[in-house]
């Protein structure tokens, strides 16, 4: 768009009005079709369509207010903010900390640790099944998962598009063992992360010499093989049918949670039987190995693995002018973010007590690939404020039934679940190209720990 | 060999359509480099538009000549499908364009997400069918060759050739080759790359709105999920051949048509995604930049 | 990798015997033969696209060479042909370090991560390769803290130890040079190769580069750059080689070379006869 200063106001709005009704008639012709035209069978089974004009008025109406609102307020909003912000200087990143930003880790973790209890005394025993399973669980697997490979993209800058193979590894391995073998989830769930790194050195070795692009293609081609390996390989996998009844976690051996066992937890304490033990008890092992991710990541960082991750990101050539092994480095980013992704999978599976391929899908590798971008390549705290949103987000939209009343009872916000989920990716991909947390912290320094502004970080192109 | 030939004719069919989408992936990878994941869906969104343009000028026109249908499925479905991209590229990628790499790639695979939702939620998520549209078969000795192949490969050659013819000798091309070398350059000797690029979009949006319109008629069924597995096929056929690369999209394609097909016909249909990757994987270890792809050269 | 013939003398660091490189159907380096001594500075010149950026990258293991034998003697004595080495290995093993014509610094990490990226090799070995660092143990420790003295010691000389916390982006032209210089001295060469270090620097800059060159020659490590700017060749180098066209044309000290009319011919492109005048231009002019 042009710059130009400020313009008059009764300008603006003329423009406003014209790219208003552009917007207007480009909208009835895209929509036209797609909205005003609604396909669906009748008796006979056949085809037929009727006309839905409303909705498409709905559309239209919807796009020239938008442009309208955009040109004419939020834009200029924008520009005059970014003009301000220049005439103010460089903004500066370190200064300025409030005490609930200093703090902000410890009160994250706190307030993770209680929060299974808050739900219980908030809403009940009942009612904190939802909170501590959709909500609080189901965030922390992505947030592990984001992490995970937030090592490998983040870090190392290698662009994976098939992160959930290493996830089902994870998984398979866990419900396989179990269900022949009976080995306990404590066994499994080191196992698992070691077979899922072992996947990665496999399936890296070969690849890892691409660059860029191909690198995408080939590892989004590796998850869509294990996906369709575990799809047709029914004699062991038992294809989409899945694998059922896997073992659940025990407390250490100690207890179990099965409701039958002579050793149950509920028993053993006194308890009513209530599954929301289990839950919780899953809750905490989620948090354990969430917090096992970010303090290995913290700490790989400040060694020198680390710093050759970052250092690939930023210059591969660079690194082996300066004796870096590439290859290795590279195989050992993957290696650990695939081993996550493996603790995450045999989690999942426990969790579950069902896995099936329909978990492993591309869209769940590009959700979390979604998630490590939206928060900021690289930065945990915006990583797992990302995975909070965006699961989190959609989660709540399952619960919005008060809906109902506005659009009327056939509404079913988890119809709209997942295209929310997209125009929340491109919305804050536009407005924040560099993800809720842009800038870097150093891993060490002489004198201050400055961050490092995201404009200088690269993106990797391997 | 009558069987491996009826193969290979089926093979060669089904890699036509993977070609033209692949086209466009391989375009809008060359003029700006970005991984258009959405392009996918805008191919499924090219196949609902000749649907619905089907559904609504046999209601109205009943007894109108086939051919006559197919074209106008097929020049609806073009100017809608590149309409839609046009937006989406002003809407979702220009605004990004020159900022980080992966934040394109995001809005992208959002904006897939969107699509396919968008027609799942307004379409509904039942597959669509229609009644057959082209069912002459003819037969040669052993061989079965239905008239929709032969349209298929016919319309697929013209527009490629067609498509070859722009790029090659017109201005337009010309500006199109010119900011796939050097983008700024380009502007500053009056390329006006943003029309550029724009072009570059509906000009891959309307080879996959054929490539939609030929789907349907070849399968007869349409679905909201149809945008990701040819997609991301297609996306396959366009590294395969070398991304960046015009022949090597159309060679990729027919490849991975082949690979299918013969795969499908020889081993076990099962497992013929899983051959189509495993010679992805495999053609890229030995030579990374594809088969038509110009050698990556590391400037130091 | 080769060891004990000792087909050197013994002050050789670097010896490029027969080097030819082949882009397709064009010879970009032809039978190409010099060698630096240990302990000097050693200039690689000659006119734009006369190869010199390809022997760069022959020797420092970006190419391959079509031919020849690139030998490189370590002060212990050991030989090493660099084309059977790779790529990260030249430094590694091999102990050449070089820097970049268009500067390539990790520019979202800091200054001081920087030198110490440049480190890697030594810390992960003292890691244990990475899982006793986990643990923290006291040797990795101490390790990191001699990594830090080291990135402290070069910051110091490079003049940067104001900008040390820094993202490297963020430097001038000139400070980014010289910390591409110090990042490749981290890694502890015998040899450093520097592909055009003074372009683009104003004089200021230029004498604070030279100055570095000096007191790094003067730590006993061999220097071979590739160099545009006359006035810093003949000012800082022992030994000056003079390519055109793939080919040497001249190879001595600088005073030699500075009145091989060969060489002038092959800078200004003047016939044999004029070359007497150019020579009396130049030695008033000081410089090219």
């Amino acid at each position: 768009m042009a710059i130009s200063p400020v313009p008059a106001s009764d300008n603006l709005m003329g423009k406003a009005l014209k790219e208003a009704l552009f917007a207007g008639v480009i909208a009835f012709l895209m929509f036209l079709l797609f909205v005003g035209i609604e396909t669906y069978q009748d008796i006979n089974n056949a085809l037929v369509w009727r006309t839905r004009w409303t909705l498409l008025a709905v559309f239209v109406v919807i796009s020239v207010v938008g442009r309208f609102v955009t040109v004419a307020f939020i834009r200029p909003h924008l520009d005059n903010r970014k003009l301000n912000k220049a005439k103010e200087g460089i903004p500066d990143l370190s200064e300025d900390k409030g005490f609930l930003r200093k703090h902000f880790l410890k009160f994250a973790l706190i307030l993770m640790l209680a929060y299974p209890f808050l739900s219980l005394l908030i809403v009940g025993k009942q009612g904190s099944l939802k909170y501590v399973d959709n909500f609080g669980i189901q965030i922390l697997i992505y947030v592990m998962l984001a992490w995970g490979l937030n090592i490998v993209v983040g870090l190392a800058g290698l662009l994976d598009l098939g992160y959930v193979a290493f996830y089902a590894v994870g998984a398979y391995s866990y419900a396989l063992l179990s269900s022949h073998f009976g080995f306990s989830f404590w066994i499994l769930l080191p196992l698992s992360g070691i077979f899922a790194a072992l996947w990665g050195i496999m399936l890296g070795f070969p690849v890892l010499r691409l660059r860029g692009d191909y690198l995408a293609i080939v590892t989004l081609a590796f998850g869509e093989i294990i996906r369709l390996v575990l799809i047709n390989w029914t004699d062991v996998t038992m294809g989409t049918f899945g694998i059922a009844g896997i073992a659940k976690a025990s407390f250490f051996g100690i207890w179990s949670f099965d409701t039958g066992s002579p050793t149950s937890f509920v028993k053993a304490w006194g308890l009513s039987a209530s599954s929301v033990y289990y839950k919780i008890f899953l809750f905490y092992i989620i948090l354990a190995l969430c917090i096992l991710t970010a303090y290995v990541t913290i700490r790989l960082r400040r060694m020198p693995i680390g710093r050759a991750w970052e250092a690939l990101r930023e210059d591969e050539i660079a690194c082996r002018s300066l004796g870096i092994d590439t290859v290795t480095t590279k195989l050992t980013a993957f290696a650990t973010g695939a081993m996550f992704g493996g603790f995450a999978g045999a989690f999942f599976a426990a969790r579950q007590g069902f896995v099936s391929p329909e978990s492993f899908v591309f869209l769940e590798s590009a959700v979390i690939l979604a998630i490590v971008v939206l928060g900021g390549m690289g930065s945990l705290t915006g990583i797992a404020i990302a995975a909070a949103v965006m699961v989190g987000g959609t989660e709540i939209l399952r619960e919005m039934s008060f809906l109902k009343v506005v659009f009327g009872p056939d509404f079913t916000p988890e119809l709209y679940r997942m295209l929310l989920f997209g125009l929340a990716m491109i919305i804050v991909m536009l407005f924040k190209p560099r993800g809720f947390v842009g800038s870097r912290e150093p891993t060490a320094f002489l004198k201050e720990r400055k961050a490092v502004s995201g404009s200088f970080t690269k993106e990797g192109h391997g | 060999m009558e069987y491996f030939i009826q193969q290979l004719i089926n093979g060669l069919t089904l890699g036509s359509i993977y070609g033209l989408v692949a086209i466009g992936y391989t375009m809008v990878y060359g003029i700006i480099g970005m991984i258009n994941f959405a392009h996918g869906d805008i191919f499924m969104l090219g196949g609902f538009a000749a649907l619905i343009v089907f559904l609504i000028v046999t209601t109205f026109f009943a007894g109108i000549p086939v051919a006559l249908i197919l074209l106008i499925m097929i020049v609806v479905g073009m100017l809608v499908t590149g309409l839609w991209n046009w937006t989406i590229e002003r809407i979702a990628y220009r605004p990004l364009r020159g900022s980080f790499r992966l934040a394109p790639l995001i809005t992208a695979i959002g904006m897939s997400i969107v699509l396919s939702n968008f027609i799942q939620v307004t379409q509904g998520p039942r597959n669509k069918p229609i009644p057959p549209l082209v069912t002459d078969v003819y037969h040669l000795g052993g061989l079965t060759i239905s008239l929709k192949q032969i349209l298929i490969v016919v319309i697929t050659s013209v527009l490629l050739f067609a498509f070859w013819y722009i790029v090659n000798r017109t201005p337009l091309g010309r500006a199109q080759r010119a900011t796939e070398q050097d983008r700024k350059m380009a502007a500053l000797l009056g390329v006006d790359v943003d029309k550029t690029i724009s072009i570059t979009f509906i000009m891959g949006a309307a080879l996959a709105a054929v490539a939609g319109a030929m789907y349907l008629m070849y399968y007869g069924v349409a679905s909201f999920n149809d945008g990701f597995i040819p997609g991301v096929k297609a996306f396959t056929a366009a590294v395969l051949g070398g991304i960046g690369s015009l022949p090597g999209a159309v060679l990729g394609g027919l490849l991975i048509g082949l690979i299918e097909s013969l795969w499908s016909a020889y081993f076990s249909i099962a497992y013929k995604d899983v051959a189509t990757f495993a010679i992805l994987a495999f053609v890229l270890i030995f030579k990374p930049t594809g088969i038509l792809g110009r050698p990556e050269v590391e400037k130091v | 990798m080769t060891s004990g013939t000792n087909t050197m003398t013994k002050d050789t660091i670097l010896k490029v015997e027969h080097l030819s490189m082949k882009f397709g159907g064009l010879m970009a380096i032809n039978d190409f033969s010099f060698e630096a001594r240990r302990g000097e500075i050693t200039a690689l010149i000659g006119p734009n696209g006369a190869g010199k950026t390809t022997v760069f990258n022959c020797i420092t293991g970006f190419y391959k060479p079509t031919m020849g034998m690139i030998t490189l003697a370590r002060r212990n004595g050991k030989e090493f042909l660099l084309e059977r080495l790779r790529d990260f290995e030249i430094n590694k093993v091999g102990g050449v370090a070089r820097t970049f014509q268009n500067i390539r610094l990790f520019s979202g990490l800091t200054v001081l991560e920087n030198l110490l990226v440049a480190q890697h090799n030594a810390l992960m070995k003292a890691s244990g390769y990475t899982l006793l660092g986990l643990l923290g143990l006291p040797v990795y420790r101490k390790a990191v803290d001699l990594s830090i003295e080291k990135a402290k010691y070069w910051l110091d000389k490079a003049d940067l130890t104001d900008r040390a916390d820094d993202p490297a982006g963020d430097l001038p032209y000139g400070a980014q040079r010289r910390l591409e210089i110090a990042r490749a001295m981290c890694t502890e060469p015998e040899l450093l190769c520097l592909d055009e270090p003074a372009a683009g620097l104003n004089p200021r800059e230029s004498a604070a580069l030279n100055a570095l060159l000096h007191s790094i020659r003067d730590e006993g490590v061999s220097i071979l750059l590739i160099e545009h700017d006359m006035s810093v060749v003949m000012e800082i180098s022992d030994h000056v080689v003079v390519l055109e066209y793939g080919q040497k044309i001249s190879d001595g000290t600088p005073d030699h070379v500075k009145n091989d009319p060969k060489v002038i011919a092959a800078y200004l492109g003047v016939e044999d006869d004029e070359v007497d005048e150019v020579i009396a231009v130049e030695l008033e002019g000081g410089h090219l």
